[in-house]
């Protein structure tokens, strides 16, 4: 379903994406792990679009059912962007422009889509209850919600656009763990019920490896490992893959002291 | 060697930490403080080092009252506490070199004279793993790990008894995490240091603590040893609060609390602030605020420790 | 992994390209060298030094520009090329002079003010607004009308009410450095607050006031030439580019060269002033895409 070939992402002279090859099938989770520099953030906005809009160029091809999406115009990527690809970030809160309610932004950017009001409306309750949030939080201002709300709502609007791709980038890495446990059995539902595809980009390779099917690790730019999670976890073939595994701090589980 | 006893602290009508009793005792030792956003960790770190004046309670360090000291009393006082932050990136002065910086700890306290200054920031250097060339380097142009290193270095640099640590590895990557945890462990037996850890972090609890308290809503709802707390939790928050940590494994964190309003500090549930969360909420918890008793060898806050342990164990 | 890249705060100052990245700077720096190189010189380059004190020449009054006198002369015969290159000693004397005076008082004051908080910062805030409440112009005409109107007293004047903005400004800078954890360590370990603000609060918080002192030079200017202009400044014989103006406004009609060539010099020097501030307004903005 997306295909990206050779992606390259320059700031200036300096390069920071050299990814040789990554494929997402529909109804399949592809984790992007990487510490900071390894450039999984500006790997992900470079698939939505969102590159050239940073001061990057892109080169390479990123391509969506066929599609080539590099060098597309803006009117046909912003099409694009919300119908067919959604992204959630890190800070949801501060995403989300707060002098609107959660819902006026909701209902605007189905609309922009091409809803009517009232089928509007609908698609946006039902949204929320399938993120288990009440619709009424739609009257909400951003900073009445908390962290875990606010990106509730925001996987809510990328599953009332009906994206097929969901792009999310450190979606719970600033929210408190018990917090995340929902949020990933939220993603974990939707990715069931809706056969959505999801881009998982973090750098915890534990949460990776629990809601991903496939995972790419990256390191300076490029893809040093790719593969099943299970594959990776147990017989990780790249030197850094090991190194990543070896630094995660592990609890004690109750079967490891049974005496 | 450090005893909180009853530390309310306020921030304005918020009551960020509400009655919180711990201990550490002389090194080596570290007692890690376990909590997500809103626990009151944070600010317990803060109160003990003074930088937050508390409400009330009463935090001694080997004896010393450190909220009724005159003033010579809290310059010593200052010395006996030191802290290490969260973010790397605001921990040192961007416009002061590693070597003053570390100099200024020392001309602040006499710990040795003026002429022993450079051999003595050189020792503190290799202490946390750098080189003596570190010294002159400004801040921008090490990594986070190393500005973590030179922030530890400096609080070490006036021979502090007790060390809180805030999160020192949170904003780290894990690789670099890894590392400084370890130096961490080995400044402890070396130094003979005690440190209160501060975290969200179980497994790096767990690391560094033979003790841990978990908080939530600014109470403690359980206290013992880190091992048997964090392996075989009993009060349920702890027990939500294990099984949410994710593992290097294919499955899922399961959620184990019950879907509510997230918890304000502004405006906490009556009785136990668990109770809306809580799988084995009852009406008694509703009402009444549980204390903290002995279940299972370790203190725990719950009506239904019991069952709990029984749901644990089994 | 590589070290963590250059702070965004201290731009790149490498020769080659820089004029062509910061055009502004460059024009307002040459403009105000060249200002700074005629007053320097003045005493040798002018042509009649003499002119620029208390010599009359009865017979030369009011004459038009010639080879002997590129700008002409003045009411009482003086040459005026000598009066405008020694008025740049003046103003740009003046304008380092109030920089200084209200950059020594208005700075401690907002740092004292952000860092202490407190009563502290209530008491300093609420003189500041005092201040601040007053048209600057309006105020220093009124200090200056009370002092016998001189360029000190005039400098005086213009000082005392231009204080308060860099107060106002450093207390802001002091206040949000003063709650940075490389601050609140520096507590914790004991280090005094003498030197918090001397080695930490003041570097971390001046460049916004530098910035701002750049920009209000060409501000600085022309008040002062206005206050002259109005009588209350700069007296006779005191070469004062406002004073010139102010002396040569009633002859524009017939001998324009009176007023104008201190009217130009009073609006090239505050362009200079401003294109710098500008500029460094310009290099300093984080949000300037460089391209390395």
């Amino acid at each position: 379903m997306l295909e990206v070939r050779d992606l390259g992402v320059w700031f200036g002279d300096r390069q920071v994406v050299a990814v040789d090859a990554l494929d997402l099938d529909k109804s399949q989770t592809l984790g992007i792990v990487g510490e900071t520099g390894s450039g999984k953030s500006m790997t992900a906005y470079a698939i939505a679009g969102l590159a050239p809009g940073m001061g990057a160029r892109v080169e390479g091809s990123v391509k969506l059912d066929g599609q080539e999406l590099i060098g597309l115009s803006d009117g046909a990527l912003r099409d694009i962007r919300g119908r067919r690809i959604a992204m959630i970030f890190q800070a949801p809160i501060s995403s989300l422009n707060p002098v609107f309610r959660v819902g006026d932004v909701f209902l605007r950017a189905l609309r922009l889509h091409g809803a009517s009001k009232a089928d509007a409306r609908e698609r946006a309750a039902e949204a929320m209850r399938s993120v288990a949030l009440s619709p009424d939080l739609l009257h909400r201002y951003p900073h009445q919600l908390s962290g875990g709300q606010a990106q509730r709502v925001a996987i809510a609007m990328a599953v009332a656009l009906r994206a097929d791709v969901l792009i999310a980038d450190e979606p719970t890495s600033a929210l408190d763990v018990t917090v995340q446990a929902e949020i990933l059995d939220v993603l974990e539902k939707l990715r069931a019920e809706e056969s959505l595809a999801m881009l998982f980009i973090s750098h915890d390779l534990a949460v990776v490896s629990g809601i991903c099917d496939t995972v790419a690790i990256m390191y300076d730019g490029e893809v040093v490992e790719r593969g099943p999670v299970s594959e990776t976890l147990h017989h990780p073939s790249h030197p850094y893959t090991r190194e990543l595994l070896a630094a995660v701090p592990k609890l004690t589980t109750p079967e490891a002291t049974d005496a | 060697m450090l005893e909180v006893r009853d530390l309310v602290v306020r921030y304005g009508p918020v009551v960020a930490v509400d009655g919180v009793t711990l201990s550490v005792p002389a090194g080596p030792a570290g007692l890690g403080l376990v909590g997500e956003s809103g626990s009151g960790k944070t600010t317990i770190g803060r109160a003990i080092v003074r930088l937050t004046e508390p409400a009330s309670g009463e935090v001694t360090v080997d004896g010393l009252n450190a909220f009724n000291a005159k003033r010579g009393d809290l310059k010593a006082d200052r010395k006996s506490v030191q802290i290490v932050f969260q973010d790397p990136d605001s921990t040192l002065d961007p416009r002061m070199r590693v070597g003053p910086a570390i100099t200024e700890a020392l001309r602040a306290h006499a710990v040795v004279e003026r002429s022993a200054w450079p051999a003595r920031v050189t020792e503190l250097l290799t202490a946390v793993g750098l080189q003596a060339e570190h010294a002159d380097r400004l801040p921008h142009q090490l990594s986070g790990g190393q500005r973590q290193r030179v922030a530890i270095a400096r609080a070490l640099a006036v021979e502090p008894r007790l060390l809180v640590l805030d999160e020192p590895t949170s904003a780290l990557d894990v690789t670099v995490q890894a590392r400084v945890l370890e130096l961490i462990a080995g400044l402890r037996e070396e130094r003979s240091l005690a440190y209160l850890l501060i975290s969200h972090n179980l497994a790096v609890v767990e690391q560094l603590c033979e003790q841990v308290a978990v908080l939530y809503l600014g109470q403690v709802v359980e206290q013992g040893e880190a091992a048997r707390v964090l392996t075989w939790p009993v009060h349920p928050y702890t027990r939500a609060l294990r099984t949410a940590v994710p593992e290097l494994s294919e499955t899922l964190p399961a959620p184990a609390t019950k879907r509510a309003e997230p918890p304000n500090p502004a405006d906490p549930p009556p009785g136990c602030r668990f109770h809306p969360r809580c799988p084995l909420a009852v009406d008694r918890c509703r009402s009444e605020r549980p204390l903290p008793r002995e279940v299972g060898g370790r203190l725990v806050a719950c009506h239904r420790a019991e069952d709990s342990l029984a749901e644990t164990r089994g | 992994m590589t070290a963590a890249a250059a702070p965004t705060s201290v731009p790149e100052v490498r020769t080659r390209g820089f004029a062509r990245r910061n055009p502004t700077l460059v024009l307002g720096i040459v403009l105000l060298v060249l200002i700074v190189l005629v007053a320097l010189a003045a005493p040798w380059l002018a042509p009649a030094p003499g002119d620029a004190g208390t010599a009359t020449h009865p017979f030369n009054v009011l004459d038009g520009p010639s080879s002997a006198h590129p700008f002409g002369t003045d009411l009482v015969g003086r040459d005026l090329l000598t009066r405008v290159m020694y008025g740049a000693r003046i103003s740009l004397r003046l304008v380092v002079e109030v920089l200084l005076i209200a950059g020594l008082i208005g700075i401690p004051l907002g740092l004292i003010a952000g860092y202490f908080r407190g009563r502290v910062d209530q008491v300093i805030m609420r003189i500041t607004d005092v201040f601040l409440a007053f048209p600057a112009l309006l105020l220093s005409l009124a200090i200056a009308f009370v002092l016998t109107p001189s360029v000190q007293n005039m400098t005086i004047a213009i000082a005392v009410t231009w204080w308060p903005w860099y107060t106002r400004l450093v207390r802001g800078e002091a206040a949000s450095i003063a709650t940075r954890p490389y601050i609140e360590s520096c507590r914790v370990l004991g280090v005094s607050h003498a030197r918090i603000l001397a080695r930490h609060i003041l570097p971390n918080s001046i460049t916004p006031v530098l910035v701002q002192m750049s920009m209000d030079a060409g501000g600085i200017l022309l008040t002062a030439a206005s206050i002259s202009f109005l009588g209350l400044g700069a007296q006779d014989p005191t070469p004062e580019w406002g004073l010139i103006v102010s002396q040569g406004a009633q002859y524009f009609a017939t001998q324009w060269w009176f007023v104008t060539f201190a009217g130009l010099a009073i609006l090239f020097t505050a362009i200079a002033f401003n294109l710098i501030g500008d500029g460094i307004r310009e290099m300093l903005d984080p949000r300037r895409v460089v391209s390395r």
